[in-house]
């Protein structure tokens, strides 16, 4: 594979100077007093993707999210007016969790025309206010007006739900999301609605496991197994080389060339890859959907093989050359476990042979990422150790370092903030 | 034969239907994981001939009116997708070095 041309600077790296380019510590995610800052500095002040607006399709459809890490429950309704909005999931009355199925800590979805609480009946508009309260002249110097659920700041952008819990959120949703995540606008989102969604619950640092997706250095070696010999020997004597990364603000996006499988000899093909014509990289029979937006395939590869957009924090869009997309959420639990959650996007089969395509694409990329899973935990627990405390980083591993970099930033202004209020 | 679960033209693959025609991939997974190399592989050797056939009986429908012999049929295609894991990469049911790690599909479409 050819190398890519890299910035004038001499590396994607120093292009970005205030990255530095020495070893990094880790020390971000394996200290527990550190996560409980971040819990404060970054997941109750960012934006927050809760979800897609396919998830509401109606008047009275809602969906609710359970967010650990910032000890939120919030529910996401489309109103009677059919406005996105988002409440926080808690009875005004005496604080029993409003929306809820058999399994209280349990996610739930549904349509229904108002709320209402399991508890003593009292009921919500989907706008939120409260309109119905059980014996209400027993309560004293009472207006129901004065107790509607609390409101959570909420907004979609391209069809994707965001929610900040910050009471006064620091920029508006586009301001945060910034010009080079914006740019993707237009992509045709809407629709690819066909959703496989994995889950998993991994021993690792949040942070850690968006490091395994947002570099591809490691790819021809702990993946190499998953082709055939004829295709990892030459991938891991060429190693890899991105054709383009990007660091707007606290996002970053690495970009990379593609391959063309059906052109490929047939010894570097697995062949449950021709028969089904798909895998890692999706169907090869890719739908048509138009001309996609600019910020899309920046380096304008030929073939070209992916956009990852890493958005802070936890949230990645991942746009892959065949035509559909994936996304990965990281929900922290502790500072040393997360949840892990993808989503695969596909434009509705039309028949039985696309939707094998997909299927294939879905198994392969879980096969992957048990691979890139299971390394986390054993990452994870070698850090902890505290034997070694810094690690160098190469140039393709230019958004790793950026990441850690901003979660430290964030942490230490809000550091700095709390210190100064309490010196006031 | 009315308790066969596959379209007649198939009915030699009877036998792994039985084991096979699982209607979500955590089954599937999960059935790949309690098989031993030896069943993953008379699986697929005896299986994998067929899918263009299969996948052109299956074609014969549109996706949301297919008979439920069909969507078997589609069910041991998909086990088979799960199966060429381990029989063409792995050599064993399970990602190697991927012990403990989970991935739990808890949304997918039908059939």
């Amino acid at each position: 594979m050819a190398k890519w041309p890299k910035p004038p600077e001499g590396s994607w790296t120093e292009h970005y100077p205030h990255l530095g380019t020495g070893p990094v510590s880790f020390q971000d995610s394996i200290s527990p007093e550190f996560y409980e800052d971040e819990r404060e500095a970054v997941f109750k002040r960012s934006w927050l993707n809760v979800g897609r607006v396919e998830q509401l399709p109606r008047n009275g459809s809602y969906f609710t999210k359970e967010i650990a890490v910032a000890n939120a429950s919030v529910v996401i309704a489309r109103d009677m007016d059919g406005e996105v909005r988002a409440f926080h999931n808690i009875c005004r009355h005496r604080g029993n969790k409003l929306v809820w199925t058999d399994f209280p800590r349990e996610e739930t979805s549904g349509s229904c025309r108002q709320f209402v609480c399991k508890y003593h009946g009292w009921k919500y508009d989907l706008d939120g206010a409260c309109t119905f309260v059980q014996q209400e002249e027993e309560f004293f110097d009472f207006d129901k007006a004065d107790y509607g659920l609390v409101q959570v700041h909420c907004d979609v952008w391209a069809g994707f739900v965001f929610v900040n819990l910050d009471k006064e959120p620091r920029q508006c949703l586009r301001e945060f999301l910034g010009p080079m995540i914006t740019g993707i606008e237009g992509y045709p989102f809407e629709k690819m609605t066909e959703r496989f969604v994995v889950r998993a619950d991994v021993g690792s640092n949040w942070k850690l496991f968006m490091d395994a997706f947002q570099e591809f250095y490691h790819a021809p070696i702990l993946h190499a197994r998953q082709t055939p010999a004829a295709f990892s020997i030459p991938a891991a004597a060429n190693g890899f080389h991105a054709p383009h990364y990007q660091i707007d603000g606290p996002h970053g996006v690495v970009s990379t060339a593609g391959i063309r499988p059906w052109n490929l000899p047939k010894d570097m093909l697995k062949p449950m890859e021709e028969a089904t014509r798909s895998g890692l990289f999706g169907p090869w029979d890719a739908p048509d959907i138009g001309e996609l937006p600019e910020g899309v395939n920046p380096a304008n590869c030929d073939p070209w093989g992916l956009d990852s957009f890493q958005i802070w924090p936890n949230f990645v869009i991942l746009i892959w050359g065949q035509n559909w997309y994936l996304t990965y959420h990281y929900w922290p639990t502790a500072h040393n476990r997360h949840t892990f959650e993808s989503t695969l996007y596909f434009v509705p089969a039309r028949s039985a042979r696309e939707r094998v395509a997909q299927e294939m694409a879905a198994v392969s990329m879980k096969e992957y990422a048990l691979q890139d899973g299971n390394t986390l935990e054993a990452t994870q627990t070698m850090l902890e150790s505290g034997y070694v405390d810094t690690f160098p980083l190469n140039d393709q591993e230019v958004l790793c370092r950026s990441l850690h970099k901003v979660a430290v930033d964030w942490v230490e202004d809000y550091r700095r903030e709390k210190a100064g209020a309490e010196r006031d | 034969m009315t308790d066969a679960l596959l379209p007649a033209r198939f009915a030699d693959l009877e036998p792994f239907a039985a084991v096979w025609c699982l209607p979500t991939e955590g089954e599937r997974y999960a059935r790949r994981l309690a098989s031993t190399m030896d069943e993953l592989q008379a699986f697929y050797d005896a299986c994998f001939g067929r899918i263009e056939e299969a996948l052109d009986h299956c074609d014969q429908f549109p996706l949301d009116e297919m008979p439920a012999d069909a969507v078997n049929l589609m069910h041991l295609i998909y086990s088979l997708v799960i199966v060429s894991m381990p029989v063409e990469a792995w050599r064993q049911p399970h990602v190697p070095d991927a012990g403990a790690a989970r991935l739990d599909r808890i949304v997918e479409p039908a059939p």
